[in-house]
């Protein structure tokens, strides 16, 4: 479904992205961990089409078509979704308000039929639902004074919504607590399936016991120093990193 | 001092024949605009707004512009979808009363010429800005609206501008509006410029809002980008009384608006919301002016632009808070997206504060579209104009939502929709 070859990606001239490649196939499961700052949440940007960030080097191929070469809404029309680690406040912008037409012009680029205001509201109910949120955080100012945990559920809720195939989660256990966690991963776990991809960038072992990877890698310093599986997280978890950037640094001098 | 070109522009503005109703007071007020001279450029009220050199350049005529040939067909194409209440067309500045509507009682509308009032020139001073001496020497005739005391209009008032002259006309048009005491009521205002033709509108509205009263004046300025206006409105809000000014700025080629609402007793409010959507060549000049001389009143102030192309903005926002005014609470806000680097906006506010126990806050931003935001909408699948548009139109309609009249806010509403490219 997704291959990154060798991609290479810099902001203002500095380079971030040293090297990535990954092969994610349908029905998978890959979790990014990694130290702060080490190029995480730019390849998750960089897939989504961030225009800050300059690809240098490589490429992206998400079902078979040349994913860089698509604007960021088309991506997202073509099934790739990011959760971000951030979530953005838009004043005077609710999510009702613009999801209706986000999800519309979706289905139209999928060629589907745009849903009314009924059939909207009554997919929007299920899927709230889901990851158990409430209707007036929807029609609230998009983010604006939302708690952790409100802001990560709505990045939940409306990727259910959008019925991506690839999903990415930056970061979306970060700050939640044990039940958040449980109702998010739930969340994303039932809209997992065999025609469907996720990507979970996390730094929490913990996460991985809710949403298990088929694969784990260790992004450093712009690079996947290491993949694994699932067991690498826990060795993660108990020794920290440091034995990684020692074999990482070793390994490129 | 006024130089001797400006002087020759002057004189042909305030024009020779002598059809004004009032002529005594229009030979005085003569006198004091030729005292007071056009503003020039260096002059700090009119600093960023060079009407002298604009009226000079576009305007070839100076020819007060004719009663022109009005049908109830246009009337109707203007008024917003939906309408319900009373309006009153203004032909080239001069109310013209059987082409209106009226199915209201408890207020009366009638020529200035008839109903000769004594307050007319009371509010709007002729040595406070030249352009409104200058109408008050050369109006024809205008609207005096009274409203009875007690009286609760139901539905709004709505002034249907139809502006159209030759070779760049002069345009001077008065209102008078008088609220009396526990009276509620509001105003609508449309500018309409019926051709391309360049023209120079001078408007002066006065209203006096009684104790008690409740009134809102809303206004639509949306035309040609060949039409230069200028407009003085003033507002003496008495005891308890509530005024709100609504002023959606959308075309002309160089508008200025002098808005001063003067608080003049405790308990009273006055609220001055203001939206400015700009682009190619427009010039839109905010002046407002909220003057708190008692103790314990309130002002609302929120103005917001959205300039593209090579627009230009100026807001300027006085608070003047005099030494008896204690426990005023002065509130006023100006925010700006400038969406091309040719756009320029220039803010200021000015506080004068003289009594020590007051609240008082005021803000200005001016930035970009937010780009993180966009982005965030895109990577939703909406296409980048669309969110723009929805990003910019929820700036906007902070300001939209204090409009009362549901069809008249519609109509504003769709006019902004449409210039910001919004399906949402
Ligand atoms: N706009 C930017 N300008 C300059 N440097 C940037 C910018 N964005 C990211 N970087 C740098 O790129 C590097 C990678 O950042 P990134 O956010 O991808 O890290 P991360 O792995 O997601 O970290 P974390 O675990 O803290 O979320 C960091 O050194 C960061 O400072
Ligand atoms: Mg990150």
């Amino acid at each position: 479904m997704l291959t990154i070859k060798n991609l290479h990606a810099s902001i203002e001239g500095n380079p971030i992205l040293k090297g990535i490649n990954l092969e994610v196939k349908a029905g998978e499961v890959h979790a990014i961990m990694g130290p702060n700052g080490s190029g995480k949440s730019t390849l998750a940007s960089v897939l989504a089409g961030r225009e800050e960030y300059e690809i240098t080097e490589g490429e992206v191929l998400f079902k078979n078509k040349d994913l860089l070469d698509l604007a960021p809404e088309d991506r997202a029309r073509e099934g790739v979704f990011l959760a971000f680690q951030y979530p953005v406040e838009i004043p005077g912008v609710s999510t009702t308000n613009f999801l209706r037409t986000a999800v519309n012009q979706v289905r139209e680029y999928r060629g589907q039929e745009p849903l009314d205001a009924v059939k909207f509201l009554s997919v929007m109910k299920e899927k709230m639902k889901l990851v158990e949120i409430d209707q007036k955080l929807l029609s609230r100012s998009l983010n604006e004074g939302f708690s952790g945990g409100e802001k990560k559920r709505n990045e939940i809720f409306q990727m259910a919504m959008l019925e991506p195939t690839l999903s990415i989660l930056d970061e979306t256990d970060s700050g939640l607590d044990i039940d958040a966690l449980r109702i998010v991963s739930n969340g994303v776990n039932k809209l997992k399936s065999a025609e469907t991809a996720t990507i979970v960038v996390t730094h929490y072992q913990r996460l991985l016991e809710y949403i298990v990877p088929d694969f784990v890698h260790v992004l450093y310093n712009g690079r996947i120093v290491k993949s694994g599986t699932k067991e690498l997280a826990l060795e993660l978890e108990e020794k920290g990193y440091d034995w990684i950037k020692e074999e990482a640094n070793a390994a490129s001098v | 001092m006024a130089s001797a070109t400006q002087i020759d522009h002057l004189e042909l503005l305030l024009g020779q024949d002598s059809s004004s109703s009032f002529p005594e007071m229009a030979s005085s007020a003569r006198e004091q605009a030729l005292a007071a001279g056009l503003p020039a450029v260096k002059e700090e009220e009119y600093k960023f707004t060079a009407i002298q050199r604009k009226i000079e350049k576009s305007i070839s005529d100076f020819g007060r512009a004719k009663v022109l040939e009005l049908t109830p067909e246009q009337v109707a194409a203007a008024l917003p979808e939906g309408f319900d209440g009373d309006y009153i067309v203004f032909n080239n500045g001069i109310p013209e009363l059987n082409l209106s509507s009226f199915g209201q009682e408890g207020y009366t509308a009638t020529l200035l010429s008839g109903s000769r009032p004594e307050k007319l020139g009371k509010v709007a001073k002729n040595e406070k800005d030249v352009f409104t001496a200058i109408n008050t020497a050369s109006f024809i005739d205008g609207l005096h609206i009274e409203v009875a005391k007690n009286q609760q209009i139901e539905k709004p008032i709505h002034f249907l501008f139809f502006n159209q002259s030759n070779s760049g006309q002069v345009i001077n048009s008065r209102i008078l509006i008088e609220v009396e005491a526990n009276a509620e009521i509001s105003f609508l205002e449309n500018t309409v410029s019926v051709n391309d033709e360049s023209y120079f509108l001078n408007q002066v509205t006065e209203v006096i809002a009684a104790p008690n009263s409740k009134s809102s004046y809303s206004r639509l300025q949306n035309e040609s980008n060949q039409a230069i206006t200028v407009n003085n409105f003033e507002t003496d809000i008495h005891r308890d009384a509530v005024f709100t000014s609504n002023v959606i700025s959308l075309g002309g080629d160089m508008v200025r608006n002098n808005l001063t609402l003067n608080l003049l007793d405790s308990g009273c409010e006055g609220n001055m919301y203001g939206l400015y959507l700009l682009n190619g060549k427009t010039h839109v000049d905010n002046h407002t002016n909220v003057d708190h001389t008692k103790p314990h009143a309130e002002s609302n102030e929120l103005y917001k632009g959205i300039l593209a192309d090579s627009s230009r903005g100026v807001f300027n926002g006085k608070i003047f808070v005099r030494q008896d005014a204690q426990k005023t609470n002065a509130f006023q806000q100006n925010n700006n997206i400038l969406l091309s680097e040719d756009a320029t906006i220039n803010t200021k506010p000015q506080l004068e504060i003289w009594a020590d126990d007051v609240k008082c806050s005021h803000g200005c931003t001016t930035g970009q579209l937010d780009e993180e935001a966009l982005f965030y909408l895109q990577a939703r699948g909406l296409g980048k104009d669309q969110a723009k548009g929805l990003m910019l139109y929820a700036f906007a309609g902070e300001v939209l939502e204090h409009i009362p009249d549901e069809a008249f806010r519609n109509h504003a509403d769709a006019l902004v929709k449409e210039r910001l490219g919004t399906k949402i």
